[in-house]
């Protein structure tokens, strides 16, 4: 009994769900697991007859991205957990991915296969050898349909080239070159190139006693192919020009907000720590997580950011709790919509939260099978603070710390959103009018 | 005291994480110490504050179980170095109440027979009772001789911080008591 429900949770662990990223069209989306694979699904064409019915998210390809490896150098294990997807645009009739675990990045080419030659002379059709002896006429392969296969193929391996676990890549505007981010440094490569990246940002102290800060995330600008941006586990956004210096470990602009005296508790340093950090697609601003809110940044205002929005304040009291039990170390990520006018992130108990930033209003949801059928309404819940508890609330105590949701992704451009929940993924979509 | 029964506890959990993370599946992580490091200085320095806010008279007291020390890794290149002229230096960097900090290094300095001349310890310079009762010496001159007798916990922790070099991931160690 004991031994199946480790088997069970193990099994179990390996589905759960790291990543989440559509493509720049949002006709695909990628999702990697803590097993190493990647499953993409691909949105249905809309069907003429069927015009209330939006196209739906149906398995594209499922592959093995990364295996578990072994550093024998170091005596380590490197997990295959798929940490980031990224996708590159699309320009011919593959598609093309990153994929990152701890150490190495790939670039994987999905593509259809959907003829097949036949009529082969040296082979058979079960692709036996022939007896060339008994070859007496010759004829031309001819391309016959076959059922749509997908294959993916991994194209380029970039590794060797991080000591640090990875935690983001980027891929650039002018689509040739692309960012992996360690605690310590950041790399530079061709995608073309896989023996060889250029380190662009260096923060590792000589003496390792002195390190006091490490790099959490780092994305290019949407549209500067030379600029790029990294945030801190101190709660700093640095800004950089690759302009300036082949080295950039000197920012151009530096992004902090003061800490407030009156909230310091031990877990300051913690909670201050950033998750993950956006542009939004029109490239004026950012956006960064920390543990209790997400903050927008004006690229032109770096003392300060513009708006400063409250996840899950009631956390704030819990934060001794959360600690124990290591949800405080959890990496929320968020996510900008298509306008950048709204923007998205997770929470615990498989809530997530939606911020307006032009109407300053703000939902939350849940993902979970029990509250939503296929195409009911998502109810916003709401979270008991203290005091009387009304009916459709939950109370802090009650929220389960287990059900997390870390990654989530927007479509470019619909409002169709992609929420990972542990091992299940929810796609939601705008109702139809 | 509430405050450093709470700064104890979590310097207690900091460690316990820190000693687990070491056999997790793809090694130690960075970033996750690091904050467990931050943590727990943090937590030291609120209880030591509430210590010496607590008995103003003894702020001279010795804690020797709950001091961290610097402390070389048996491996590491640099232990003929002299320990004591190093620690002062980088305490003082890294803590805010550099005072009580200097006075309770020396007390520490010194030999343990000259501890127990004090007449009165408060019930709040006994030894908290969550770390190991082995006591550890820093004198200067035997240091490259007597490498520190540490908690056999973070001598495993300092040695399979591999990723990260030479140096040591920590640069304080709870020092055996």
């Amino acid at each position: 009994m004991y031994v199946f429900e480790e088997e069970r949770k193990s099994y179990l662990k390996a589905d759960i769900i790291s990543t989440v990223e559509f493509n720049s069209s949002g006709e695909l989306l990628a999702t990697g697991d803590k097993g190493g694979r990647v499953v993409v699904f691909q949105r249905e064409q809309e069907s003429k007859s069927q015009p209330q019915r939006r196209g739906e998210y149906n398995v594209y390809s499922t592959f093995q991205s990364h295996e578990p490896e072994f550093d024998y150098l170091k005596s380590l294990e490197i997990e295959e957990k798929i940490n980031k997807i990224k996708w590159l645009p699309q320009q011919n009739a593959a598609y093309f991915l990153l994929s990152t675990n701890d150490k190495t990045v790939k670039l994987w080419k999905i593509s259809e296969r959907d003829k097949r030659p036949e009529g082969y002379n040296l082979k058979d059709e079960d692709g036996r050898i022939r007896d060339p002896s008994t070859i007496t006429s010759l004829r031309v392969p001819v391309l016959q349909p076959m059922d749509l296969m997908v294959e993916a193929t991994a194209r380029r391996v970039f590794s060797n080239a991080h000591t640090y676990h990875i935690n983001s890549i980027s891929v650039n505007s002018d689509l040739q070159t692309f960012i992996s981010t360690d605690d310590l440094r950041v790399n530079l490569w061709n995608l073309e190139i896989t023996d060889r990246s250029f380190n662009i940002v260096d923060i590792k102290p000589a003496n390792m006693e002195e390190l006091t800060e490490v790099i959490t995330s780092a994305e290019f600008h949407p549209q500067q192919c030379h600029t790029f941006a990294y945030s801190s586990s101190k709660g700093s956004i640095r800004l950089c020009d690759m302009r300036q210096a082949a080295l950039c470990d000197k920012h151009c602009k530096y992004f902090e907000e003061p800490e407030d005296p009156s909230t310091r508790s031990f877990f300051s340093e913690i909670i201050s720590s950033i998750s993950d950090v956006k542009f939004s697609h029109n490239g004026r601003y950012l956006m960064t997580r920390d543990y209790l809110t997400v903050k927008v940044w004006d690229l032109q205002m770096e003392n300060k950011p513009l708006e400063t929005y409250q996840v899950h304040d009631y956390l704030r009291g819990k934060l001794c709790s959360l600690y124990e039990n290591d949800c405080i170390f959890d990496k929320f990520e968020c996510v900008w919509n298509g306008s950048d006018s709204v923007i998205m992130t997770g929470s615990y108990n498989n809530f997530f939260r939606m911020f307006d930033r032009n109407t300053k209003r703000d939902v939350t949801l849940e993902a979970s099978r029990e509250n939503s059928k296929p195409r009911a309404i998502l109810k916003p819940r709401k979270v008991c603070v203290g005091g009387k508890r009304r009916k459709d609330e939950i109370s802090v105590d009650s929220l389960d710390f287990s059900k997390k949701i870390l990654h989530t992704t927007w479509h470019p451009h619909e409002n169709i959103i992609a929420v990972a929940a542990t091992n299940n993924l929810y796609i939601f979509q705008d109702k139809v009018n | 005291m509430e405050v450093s029964a709470e700064a104890k506890r979590i310097m207690v959990v900091a460690l316990g994480k820190l000693y687990s993370s070491r056999t997790q599946r793809g090694g130690l992580r960075l970033h996750r110490s690091l904050l467990l490091t931050l943590v727990m200085k943090s937590a030291r320095d609120i209880y030591h504050a509430a210590q010496a806010a607590a008995e103003p008279g003894c702020e001279q007291q010795q804690h020797p179980a709950a001091e961290m020390m610097t402390t070389e890794p048996a491996g590491a290149p640099d232990l003929q170095a002299s320990p004591p002229s190093r620690t002062l230096p980088e305490e003082k960097v890294a803590c805010a109440s550099t005072e009580t900090r200097k006075s309770a290094e020396n007390k520490e300095n010194r030999c343990p027979a000259a501890q127990h001349t004090r007449k009165r310890r408060g019930k709040a310079a006994a030894e908290p009772d969550f770390l190991p009762r082995k006591k550890a010496k820093l004198e200067p001159g035997s240091c490259p001789q007597q490498p520190l007798v540490v908690n056999s916990v973070l001598v495993d922790y300092v040695k399979c911080g591999s990723e990260l070099g030479n140096a040591m991931p920590l640069h304080r160690a709870i020092a055996a008591c």
